[in-house]
C-alpha cells in the first residue's frame, strides 16, 4: 500500500522535474510541454465528464474554441487586457455549457453524445462563417498575457502559468471528488434513480459537471489563444475533440492522473509520427491522421482502461488512493430530525389506482403505516407489490388516489423531494457504486442533509461537514455491523450483505420511514436471519420499516401487521397470525380448490 | 420569395432528402441490427462517386487498392480469431471468403477501366466494387468488440471515420470530380415549372428503393432475421439465426445503398474525398428524427432535412449546415421527452 507520506514526495517529485524542466530543456521541449498542459486542462474535464460521470462528449474543442474565441475578440478588436478576456472566455464558454447542458443533457446514452457532434460542429462551422471573428482566416495579432508588467510571450514564460493552472485544476477536481458533490457524481453512472433516492437530481448533477468540464476547457482554450497568439477555426472542430477524447481514453478514463498522462502520450505520439513518416513516404501529413486513427480503434480495442489501467493492473492497486476514512477524533453528529411519536400515522395511501393500458396493476389499494411498526406488504408473484413501492416511493406517477406522508400529498411529487421529505428506500436488484469504498457508499445517503456544492468542495472549504458526514457513515455502518469494513469496495461485498449496505445507506438519510424493496430475495438462511435480527433493532431504536416482499416465512416472524395484496387489489390486512388462518390468502397462496 | 423560387427550393429538397432518405435506412439498419451508430457511412458513399468518375475518366479506379488493403486486414483479423480458437482448419475457407471473393470485383473493376466501355458496365463495375468496403471493415473494425457498449462502438465509429477520409486523401487525392448526368432532359410541369431528369431520377430511386427495402423485411426470410436481430439479439440467436450472419448482411445492404447514393449524387455535386461526412451527418439527423429505429419516421425526417436545408441555403448559404445541425437539438429534445421514463444504466467505457 503506498502511503499518503510517499504520495506526497511522488507528487512533489513530479511538480520539481516540471519546474526544473525549462531551465534544462530547449525552446522545443518547452513548447511541447505547454501543449500537452493545454491539452492535460481540456482531457481532464473529459475524465470528469466521460470517465466518471458516464456521458461521452465530442464537442469539448468547440468550448476551447468558445474560450479562445471570446478572449482573442475582446483583446484584438476591443483592446482589452487579456485577464478581462479570462474572465468574458469563462463566462461566455460556462453561458454556452449551460445553455447546451439545459438542452441536451436530459437525453438518455447515446443520443446525448449524439447532440454532443450536432453542436460541436455547428460550434466550429459558426467560427468559420462570422464576419467578427475573421471568417476561415481567424483572428491574429491577439497580446500576450502580462503579468505585473513581466511579458509572457515566450514559452518558457507562459510554461510556469500553464503548468500551475493544471495543477490547480487537478487539484480542484481531486477535492472534488472525494467530497458530496464529488460522490453524487461518482453515483451518476448508478443511473437516476439512485439518485434520486438520496435526494439528488441526477440532471443537476450533470448539468454542474458539465458546466465544469467546459470551464477547463475554456480556460485551456484562453491559455492556447494567449500562447499562439492566433485562432482560426480548425483546431477546434469536431476532429480536434475527438483528439482530446483520445487523450483522455489513451491515459486511462477511469483516473484524474489519466488527463496529463494521456495528453502527454497523445502528443509525444503525434510529434514522433511527424518526425518519422516524412522519412517513410511523401505523403506524411496524410498518414499522420490515417495513423492517428488507427491507434485510436486500436487502443478501444485492447486497453480501454488506457495506460493508467495498466500501471493499476500492474501494481495491483498498491499505488492506489486511500478511500476517505472516517474522523479519529469525533466532531459534532449531523443534524437529526425529530421522529413522530410512536403509534402517529406517517404514510396513507388512499385508494391508489395504477393502470398501464388495459392492464390494472394496482386496484384501489388502501392501507396505513404507523410510527414505529414494521409492516410488511406481501402477496404471490405479480400481485402488485413491485407497484405498489414505486407508487408510495414516488419512482412512479399514479393514475388516482391520494399518499400521503408526514401530512403531505406526496402524489406526483418527483423522488428526490420525498426523499428528502424522509422516505429512503432500498432497491430489489441492488443499486451500490461497486467502485466506491462501503464508506462513500453510505455517505452518499447523506447527500440530502448536507449542501456543499461543487465550489466549496474543489476549493476544499466543506471539510468541516465532510468530517460530519463521514462520521455519520462510520456509524451507520457500525449500526449494521460492518464498521469495520468501512475501507472496502461495495463490489467485493456478497449479495446478502450489499444488501445490508443498502440499508445503511438509506439510514445515513436519517429517514422517517425506510421502504424496503425484497429485501431478503436470493439471500441465504443464515443471513436472513442476520436481517431480520437487525431490522428489529432497528425498530427497537424508533426506525418504521415497510417491507415488500413475497419471502411468507421471512415476514411473518417480523412484522407487526401484514398487507396482503392479489391480482392488484387489497386482499387482508391484519397481524400474522390472523393473516395465516385467512382461507383467502392460503388459497391465494397455495391455489383453491374449487 | 416567390411561389417559383419556393417550388424550385422545394424540388431542390426533396432531390436532396431523397438522398438522405436513402442513408438514413442504411444508418438505421445498421445500428437496429449491430447497435453500432455507423458514422463513415457517407464517406463509403463520396468513395462510391469517386471511382464512377475514375471509370469515366478512363482511370483505374484507385479503389481497388482500398479494397484489396481491407481484404488484406480482414483475412488477417479472421485467421487471428480462428487461430486464437483453435480452429485453424477453417483457415481456407476463410481464406476464400475474406481474401479471395473481395477481390473478384476489384479484378472486374480493373477488366472495366478502360475507354469505351459502357456506362452502365460502369456504375454496376462501380457498385461492385464498393459493395465489399463495410463488410469488410465491419469485420476488421466492429466484429472484435461486438458486445461493447454503445458509447464504444460509436467513438470507434467516429475514429474510423477519420481513418476513411484519412485513406480517402491517400488512395483518390484532394481533387474533387463531378460525374456524367445519368438522366440528361428537361421534364416541363404546368405551364412554366421545369424539372430536371436528374432530380426525377433521385426521388425516383428512393421510392423505389425504399420500396424495394419494405418488401424484402416483410415478405423474405433474410429480411426478417434482420428484423430478429434487431428486436432481440439473445432471442434471435436461440431460434438459429446467427448475430454476426445478419450484421455481415446488414452491413453489405447499407454497403449497396452507399454506393448507389454515390452514384445519384456524383453528377449534381462536386464530391471531394472528404464530402461524404456532412451527407452521414445530414441523414443521422434524419435517422435520429426516426429514433434510429423507425424506417418510416427516418423517410420523412430525412425528407423535412432536405426542405429545411434547401430553405435554409436561400438565406444563408454559409450557415445552411449550421441551422440543419441545430436542428437536431429540438429534435433531441422531443425524443427525450417522449422517452423520459426509461431508466438505463449508463454505458461504461472503460470496463
Amino acid at each position: 500500500m503506498m502511503t499518503p507520506r510517499n504520495r506526497m514526495f511522488l507528487a512533489a517529485a513530479v511538480v520539481l522535474v516540471l519546474a526544473l524542466v525549462p531551465q534544462v530543456a530547449g525552446n522545443f521541449t518547452v513548447s511541447l510541454l505547454n501543449d500537452v498542459g493545454i491539452g492535460a486542462l481540456v482531457a481532464l474535464g473529459l475524465v470528469l465528464f466521460t470517465g466518471i460521470g458516464g456521458a461521452t462528449s465530442f464537442g469539448q474543442a468547440a468550448f476551447v474554441g468558445i474560450a479562445a474565441y471570446a478572449s482573442a475578440w475582446l483583446t484584438t478588436t476591443q483592446g482589452m487586457s487579456p485577464w478581462i478576456g479570462l474572465a468574458f472566455a469563462l463566462a461566455l464558454t460556462g453561458l454556452s455549457a449551460l445553455a447546451i447542458g439545459m438542452l441536451t443533457l436530459r437525453l438518455g446514452g447515446h443520443f446525448l453524445s449524439l447532440s454532443t457532434i450536432a453542436w460541436g460542429l455547428s460550434i466550429a462551422m459558426l467560427f468559420g462563417n462570422v464576419e467578427a471573428l475573421g471568417r476561415h482566416t481567424g483572428l491574429s495579432n491577439i497580446p500576450p498575457l502580462r503579468i505585473a508588467g513581466w511579458s509572457l510571450a515566450e514559452p518558457r514564460a507562459i510554461y510556469y502559468l500553464i503548468w500551475a493552472l493544471v495543477g490547480l485544476a487537478f487539484l480542484f477536481s481531486r477535492n472534488l471528488l472525494s467530497s458530496r458533490p464529488g460522490r453524487a457524481i461518482r453515483g451518476l453512472r448508478g443511473g437516476a434513480t439512485l439518485l434520486a433516492s438520496v435526494g439528488a437530481d441526477a440532471y443537476r448533477v450533470r448539468l454542474t459537471l458539465f458546466v465544469t468540464a467546459a470551464l477547463f476547457a475554456g480556460l485551456a482554450g484562453w491559455l492556447y489563444a494567449h500562447m499562439n497568439r492566433f485562432v482560426s477555426p480548425s483546431p477546434f472542430d469536431v476532429r480536434a475533440s475527438i483528439e482530446y477524447l483520445l487523450m483522455a481514453v489513451a491515459g486511462g478514463l477511469g483516473q484524474l492522473v489519466g488527463a496529463l498522462v494521456g495528453a502527454a502520450l497523445v502528443l509525444l505520439l503525434k510529434n514522433g509520427l511527424q518526425d518519422v513518416l516524412p522519412l517513410l513516404t511523401q505523403r506524411a501529413g496524410q498518414l499522420e491522421a490515417v495513423a492517428f486513427a488507427a491507434v485510436f480503434i486500436l487502443l478501444l480495442h485492447f486497453a480501454r482502461g488506457g495506460l493508467m489501467g495498466f500501471v493499476r493492473r500492474w501494481t495491483r492497486g498498491r499505488w492506489a488512493a486511500q478511500p476517505a476514512a472516517a474522523p479519529a477524533q469525533a466532531v459534532a453528529p449531523l443534524p437529526q430530525r425529530t421522529l413522530p411519536t410512536r403509534g402517529t400515522p406517517i404514510l396513507s395511501v388512499q385508494g391508489a389506482v395504477k393502470r398501464f393500458g388495459g392492464l390494472v396493476a394496482v386496484n384501489e389499494v388502501s392501507f396505513d403505516v404507523n410510527a414505529g411498526e414494521i409492516i410488511g406488504l406481501i402477496g404471490p408473484n405479480g400481485a402488485g407489490k413491485s407497484t405498489m413501492f414505486n407508487l408510495l416511493t414516488c419512482t412512479m406517477p399514479m393514475t388516482s388516489g391520494q399518499v400521503r406522508f408526514m401530512d403531505r400529498d406526496i402524489a406526483g411529487l418527483p423522488q428526490r423531494e420525498v426523499a428528502r421529505l424522509g422516505l429512503a428506500r432500498t432497491f430489489q436488484h441492488v443499486k451500490l457504486r461497486p467502485h466506491m469504498s462501503l464508506l462513500d457508499n453510505v455517505a452518499l445517503g447523506a447527500y440530502a442533509r448536507t449542501g456543499a456544492g461543487v465550489l466549496r468542495a474543489g476549493l476544499r472549504l466543506d471539510r468541516a461537514e465532510e468530517q460530519q458526514v463521514l462520521q455519520e457513515a462510520q456509524r451507520q455502518l457500525e449500526r449494521i455491523g460492518l464498521g469495520d469494513r468501512s475501507h472496502e469496495m461495495a463490489g467485493s461485498l456478497p449479495l446478502g450483505t450489499q444488501r445490508i449496505l443498502e440499508i445503511a445507506r438509506a439510514l445515513a438519510a436519517d429517514p422517517v420511514l425506510l421502504v424496503l424493496d425484497e429485501p431478503a430475495a436470493g439471500l441465504r438462511r443464515k443471513e436472513k436471519m442476520a436481517l431480520g435480527e437487525l431490522l428489529r433493532k432497528l425498530q427497537g431504536e424508533g426506525v418504521t420499516i415497510l417491507i415488500v416482499e413475497h419471502d411468507m416465512d421471512f415476514v411473518m416472524k417480523l412484522v407487526d401487521r401484514l398487507v396482503v395484496m392479489n391480482f392488484g387489489s387489497k386482499l387482508v390486512e391484519g397481524v400474522p397470525a390472523v393473516v395465516r388462518a385467512d382461507a383467502r390468502v392460503q388459497a391465494a397462496y397455495l391455489g383453491s380448490v374449487v | 420569395m416567390s411561389w417559383d423560387v419556393a417550388l424550385i427550393l422545394a424540388m431542390d429538397g426533396l432531390a436532396n432528402g431523397s438522398v438522405y432518405l436513402l442513408a438514413g435506412l442504411g444508418l438505421v439498419l445498421i445500428f437496429s441490427v449491430t447497435r453500432v451508430v455507423f458514422v463513415p457511412f457517407g464517406d463509403v458513399a463520396a468513395f462510391s462517386a469517386l471511382t464512377l468518375a475514375a471509370f469515366q475518366t478512363g482511370r483505374v479506379p484507385p479503389t481497388i487498392g482500398l479494397v484489396t488493403v481491407l481484404a488484406v486486414l480482414a483475412t488477417i483479423t479472421e485467421l487471428g480469431s480462428l487461430w486464437r480458437r483453435g480452429e485453424l482448419r477453417r483457415a481456407p475457407r476463410a481464406l476464400l471468403a475474406w481474401g479471395v471473393l473481395p477481390l473478384v470485383p476489384c479484378l472486374l473493376a480493373w477488366m472495366a477501366a478502360r475507354p469505351g466501355v459502357h456506362a452502365l458496365v460502369q456504375i454496376l463495375a462501380t457498385l461492385l466494387l464498393i459493395v465489399p468496403i463495410t463488410p469488410l471493415l465491419a469485420r476488421v473494425v466492429y466484429q472484435p468488440i461486438a458486445d461493447a457498449s454503445v458509447l464504444v462502438l460509436l467513438i470507434v465509429s467516429l475514429a474510423l471515420h477519420f481513418l476513411l477520409s484519412g485513406l480517402g486523401l491517400l488512395f483518390f487525392g484532394p481533387e474533387g470530380s463531378r460525374t456524367e448526368p445519368l438522366a440528361s432532359g428537361v421534364f416541363t410541369l404546368g405551364d412554366s415549372f421545369v424539372v430536371s431528369g436528374q432530380v426525377l431520377l433521385m426521388v425516383g430511386s428512393a421510392i423505389v428503393l425504399s420500396g424495394l427495402f419494405f418488401l424484402v423485411f416483410e415478405r423474405t426470410v433474410a429480411g426478417k432475421a434482420l428484423r430478429a436481430t434487431a428486436v432481440n439479439r439473445v432471442g434471435a440467436r436461440l431460434v438459429g439465426i446467427r448475430p454476426a450472419r445478419t450484421a455481415l448482411m446488414a452491413y453489405g445492404s447499407a454497403s449497396l445503398l452507399a454506393g448507389l447514393i454515390g452514384i445519384l449524387i456524383g453528377p449534381v455535386t462536386t464530391m471531394y474525398y472528404d464530402s461524404g461526412f456532412i451527407i452521414g451527418l445530414k441523414a443521422f439527423v434524419a435517422a435520429i428524427i426516426g429514433g434510429l429505429v423507425s424506417y418510416p419516421i427516418t423517410a420523412l425526417g430525412a425528407l423535412a432535412v432536405g426542405l429545411v436545408e434547401s430553405f435554409a441555403s436561400f438565406w444563408s448559404g454559409a450557415l445552411k449546415d449550421v441551422i440543419v445541425f441545430s436542428l437536431l437539438i429540438p429534435v433531441l429534445m422531443l425524443r427525450s421527452y417522449l422517452s423520459r421514463h426509461e431508466e438505463e444504466e449508463q454505458d461504461e467505457v472503460d470496463e
